[in-house]
């Protein structure tokens, strides 16, 4: 599918007609009163900047560090985050699926792009796609190869199609060797394509090689 | 409808091509976060819902919401809602409407909108419960997807009632029970599949026992 995955163009290239299509748009909404160009700016700066998977990543590492919010996370997961602060728009019944040795969650939305907002952010074009959206119910292990991640024949695999207004989000494995590690620490390891369930949560050498 | 938008099980759509996660910017083109705010500040208006805004989006011919990237689906939608509003035929201050200022719109995202709904009857069905997801064959907006349409599967949780997106499209709020139902790969794609569980989340009008017909 055709998506779109270059940059911003260059200020000498002439506006596309999507471009002009979308500024009519705006400007006649602006003219007719009907938005406050003020209102879009805050908007876009909420979800580009200040809504992402670091509310997820805090959510997970509290979970891996602290039972008893994890025991809360696990029977109402939309409470105990709200206890962090995180609540709002597709954020409003969380869901938390966990991750064991047995068991292995992948989280799609087939018939649109259902996400955890409060605590993901906006989703990855990858996640909005047709490639993802047809495949990860019909055969999750081969989606799963593409991310890099191969799991043992005996662990079973649940696929979550968010059909309703439920949001779900995976609790991935603790890595191993993290024993001591602050949650702070660990909020590195948690990566946003982990908590989607494409991929396991990233190793102390990964974060290492990540970050330097 | 089983339109463009229902993709599960489809087939020859191609690699999902990830971009790596540490580089991947939040919007990739200037007009996305344009279409993006507009939408979320159009639909602050309150002249549409959730279920209806999803209806307007998928209510294009296949082939055009295949090809559309995904801002550009959200585009056709939201486009589609102003003009059926009928918003766009006079100014704000005629429609009686206020136009939420940014704090206003901060409020509205924090508080944003719970779909459960209180609803005095009791559930059909009990966790444990094998049902059988209807064969929903309509042009309306429906979150059954087609692909588990036949299939019978097992109640495995409980959500409580839900805003019922079939009604709600149409405008009309009401609830409906909830429940998660786990398939068997087996049952949707036939004895060769790899065995995993499929979970989807069903209204009650959507499920009958095993003896109905």
């Amino acid at each position: 599918m055709p998506h779109d995955h270059t940059h911003h163009p260059d200020h000498t290239e002439a506006p596309s007609d999507l471009e002009l299509r979308v500024k009519a748009l705006e400007s006649l909404l602006v003219e007719k009163g009907l938005v406050n160009p003020e209102t879009l700016d805050t908007i876009i700066d909420s979800y580009e900047n200040r809504i992402g998977p670091r509310n997820g990543a805090h959510v997970v590492a509290k979970a891996w560090i602290d039972p008893k919010f994890k025991a809360g996370l696990m029977n109402d997961a939309t409470a105990a985050v709200a206890g962090l602060g995180y609540s709002g728009r597709q954020g409003e019944h969380l869901k938390v699926v966990e991750n064991t040795d047995a068991v292995h969650n992948l989280v799609v939305c087939t018939l649109c792009s259902c996400y955890p907002w409060t605590l993901l952010g906006l989703p990855p074009v990858w996640y909005k796609s047709a490639p993802y959206r047809s495949r990860a119910v019909s055969e999750p292990r081969a989606v799963l190869k593409e991310f890099g991640t191969e799991l043992d024949a005996d662990i079973r695999i649940r696929v979550w199609d968010s059909t309703s207004e439920v949001r779900y989000l995976v609790l991935p494995l603790r890595p191993a060797g993290t024993g001591d590690w602050s949650e702070k620490q660990l909020q590195h390891l948690v990566s946003r394509n982990s908590m989607i369930g494409v991929e396991p949560a990233r190793s102390p050498e990964t974060a290492a090689d990540t970050s330097s | 409808m089983n339109g463009g938008h229902d993709l599960g099980g489809k087939q020859g759509l191609g690699p999902i091509d990830p971009e790596p996660e540490s580089q991947e910017p939040v919007f990739h083109r200037e007009w996305e976060r344009r279409v993006f705010a507009l939408t979320l500040a159009t639909g602050m208006l309150g002249r549409w819902n959730i279920d209806q805004s999803r209806h307007a989006r998928e209510r294009q011919h296949p082939a055009a919401y295949l090809n559309n990237s995904y801002y550009e689906n959200w585009l056709e939608g939201v486009e589609k809602l102003l003009a059926e509003s009928g918003l766009l035929d006079s100014d704000a201050h005629s429609h009686g409407l206020r136009i939420p200022d940014p704090a206003a719109a901060e409020k509205i995202m924090s508080a944003a909108g719970p779909s459960n709904l209180d609803v005095d009857k009791p559930p059909a069905f009990k966790i444990g419960d094998s049902v059988r997801l209807k064969k929903i064959h309509s042009e309306a907006h429906t979150r059954a997807p087609a692909y588990a349409q036949g299939s019978i599967g097992k109640v495995v949780s409980q959500h409580g009632c839900h805003v019922f997106p079939d009604r709600s499209a149409k405008g009309n709020h009401g609830g409906e029970h909830l429940y998660s139902v786990c398939f068997q790969a087996s049952a949707l794609w036939g004895c060769d599949a790899e065995n995993f569980d499929v979970l989807i989340d069903l209204w009650e009008p959507y499920l009958q026992t095993l003896d109905e017909t």
